[in-house]
């Protein structure tokens, strides 16, 4: 990857399939190429069906997620209970299905917010140029300077518990990558002869901006963002587990990995399911954002082979 | 190359001012104060506390404080370990951690670097497989469920491991490989994939044409010049580690300065959680300056102007 975008950028033919390529194609092109990759497409269904998971969960979990029961306590997977009970006899497959909510809101919503804040600061410092550029990527710099997950703590602390609060914080936390890479990608852009040529020919900013730069940056965007969607559930699982995330009784995975280490010795089931779910998570995003990448830049693609 | 050096570490004292002012405009809308306690204490007490600590100055006077302070070394006062400041609590975790990471570093340099040289040198065949699928999967776990599985199975199932703690090798075994893995296995991709790549060159094929032996080629030839990737790949993960992970520190029981942390952050100890930030962002700003730095003495082509 690094080496190619030393040696490649320029020098191979961009033009390879830009001749041939009938306009507006470049979306269906990268669909094509995303279905034809197996691992993405398994990736890709992984994630749909937590998504499922996530939005079905009423009518999906057997039990009620927060309901107690003392007579189940610490129970085995049996038919009653799929991945069997928590120590406080809560259902640890409904748990499970309920925490998919958290985790998937959690990966959309930070995502969002990261796109709300990063995709203008980037676009407008790169456009403006100069002193604007300056002065906000000096901003980008110090918000990029703090460690993540500490930031989010801080943060944390301010806001409060509310779990839109979390939500908040780790987008607040994670925009100056977004910023970076778009604005990155709009400078680049500017500089190409088709939209040189298009300015020439008397394209007004709007038109260079939302026809030809938007849709040829867009590529990278999408790829950081579902590169940015596991790390933002794995941010919130962590700061679950230690303790200042999703206060209960919502429940998220984080949160039942905490419970479950307390008993791990006597009971590793209670902790298996939620850290599965966690790994299966992280892998169907990579696959997917692998594949992504493989299909918006065949050049990448080229690469990694 | 020296101005390039002295400038990016001119460059990190505005960057890291920025992030104590953010830190510290944070810290200030935190709601409630450092001598909140469940009995209030009297409004006489809370005076003097207030101006023993500078607390009742006006904030700008505050920060200069702090600035000053931290200039010195001194952190500021932990609210939740009363016997010692921040930075004292930052200096008896940090040999542990940094070793941890070190070992953590160690381990994926070695094993990343083998796996990848394997793979590539044996293309198509089982071990290369083998491989991309470790790295793959190790990739996207993150440390923390990776531990989980490690403890479910050498401690809860093998009994071959104690869960956690600090002292003995067996100790360090699960923590190592928990916040090695990942790096690893992105070491071993990287690695995989630029020596594939150096191996179709030019350069190669005429060693091979004039009769060197594999090994020759393979060390003088490939190796180094397919390390360079690596190197980038490799050194921000020696920030990453050498910080250490306080959630993997929190799951061993380690008591690094991310536990540390972590029980702080649980105490609602806000002084700690600040100096904890700054000196994050300076060791990893730093670490990763000197990274940038090393770059140039591996690889002659490197110019930094």
């Amino acid at each position: 990857m690094e080496v190619n975008s030393q040696t490649g950028g320029r020098g191979r033919p961009d033009a390879e399939g830009g001749a041939r390529r009938p306009r507006r194609s470049l979306g269906q092109l990268a669909v094509q190429r995303l279905l034809g990759n197996r691992l993405a497409l398994v990736g890709g269904v992984v994630v749909l069906a937590f998504v499922v998971l996530a939005v079905l969960a009423p009518v999906i979990a057997p039990y009620d997620p927060a309901k107690q029961n003392y007579l189940a306590l610490n129970e085995a997977p049996s038919r009653a209970h799929l991945f069997g009970t928590d120590n406080l006899g809560r259902d640890i497959f409904s748990r499970l299905v309920y925490g998919a909510r958290t985790s998937v809101s959690v990966g959309v919503i930070t995502q969002l917010i990261i796109l709300g804040i990063g995709l203008p600061v980037g676009a407008i410092a790169a456009l403006a140029g100069r002193r604007t550029d300056n002065l906000l990527m000096r901003l980008v710099d110090v918000v990029y300077a703090f460690p993540d997950l500490l930031l989010i703590i801080l943060l944390r602390s301010i806001f409060g518990g509310s779990i839109y609060m979390i939500f908040l914080a780790i987008g607040l936390a994670g925009w100056s990558d977004m910023a970076r890479l778009v604005r990155g990608q709009v400078l680049s852009l500017k500089e190409r002869e088709y939209v040189l040529a298009a300015v020439a020919l008397g394209a007004g900013g709007r038109e260079v901006l939302g026809r030809h730069l938007l849709p040829n940056a867009i590529g990278p965007v999408v790829v950081a963002v579902t590169f940015g969607v596991p790390r933002a559930i794995f941010a919130e699982a962590a700061l679950s587990y230690i303790g200042v995330g999703v206060r209960p009784p919502t429940p998220s995975w984080g949160t039942m990995i905490q419970d479950g280490t307390l008993v791990i010795s006597a009971y590793p089931h209670e902790v298996v399911s939620p850290a599965l779910a966690i790994a299966l998570l992280m892998l169907a995003f990579t696959f997917l954002g692998d594949g992504l990448r493989d299909a918006l830049d065949p050049r990448s693609a080229r690469a990694a082979r | 190359m020296w101005r390039y050096a002295v400038r990016r570490l001119l460059w990190i004292i505005p960057v890291l001012l920025g992030v104590s002012l953010v830190t510290f405009l944070l810290m200030h809308a935190v709601p409630g104060g450092p001598w909140d306690q469940e009995k209030p204490l009297a409004p006489q007490v809370v005076q003097n506390l207030n101006r023993r600590y500078g607390l009742d100055r006006p904030i700008w006077q505050q920060y200069g404080m702090f600035l000053a302070r931290a200039l010195r070394g001194d952190l500021g006062v932990s609210y939740s370990y009363q016997d010692r400041g921040v930075t004292q609590i930052i200096l008896s975790g940090l040999p542990i951690t940094a070793s941890l990471g070190a070992l953590a570093f160690a381990f994926a340099v070695v094993a990343g670097l083998g796996l990848g040289m394997a793979a590539a040198i044996k293309q198509n065949t089982p071990v290369d497989y083998l491989s991309v699928l470790f790295a793959t999967s190790f990739a996207s776990i993150p440390g923390f469920v990776l531990g989980i599985f490690l403890l479910i199975l050498f401690s809860a199932t093998l009994h071959w491991l104690p869960t956690g703690g600090w002292g003995s090798w067996k100790q360090l075994v699960m923590p190592v490989l928990a916040l090695g893995a990942l790096p690893a296995a992105y070491t071993a991709r990287i690695t995989r994939a630029s020596m594939l790549e150096v191996l179709n060159q030019d350069y190669v094929r005429t060693a091979r044409a004039k009769g060197l032996p594999e090994v020759a080629i393979q060390y003088r030839h490939v190796l180094k010049n397919a390390l360079i990737p690596v190197l980038t790949v490799l050194g921000p993960y020696l920030a990453f580690l050498v910080t250490g992970s306080f959630i993997v520190e929190s799951l061993f029981s380690v008591p690094g300065v991310g536990r540390l942390f972590v029980q702080g952050v649980f105490a609602r100890d806000y002084g700690l959680i600040m100096g904890s930030v700054l000196f994050y962002a300076a060791a990893i700003a730093l670490l990763n300056l000197a990274v940038d730095l090393l770059y140039a003495v591996v690889d002659p082509r490197i110019k930094y102007a």
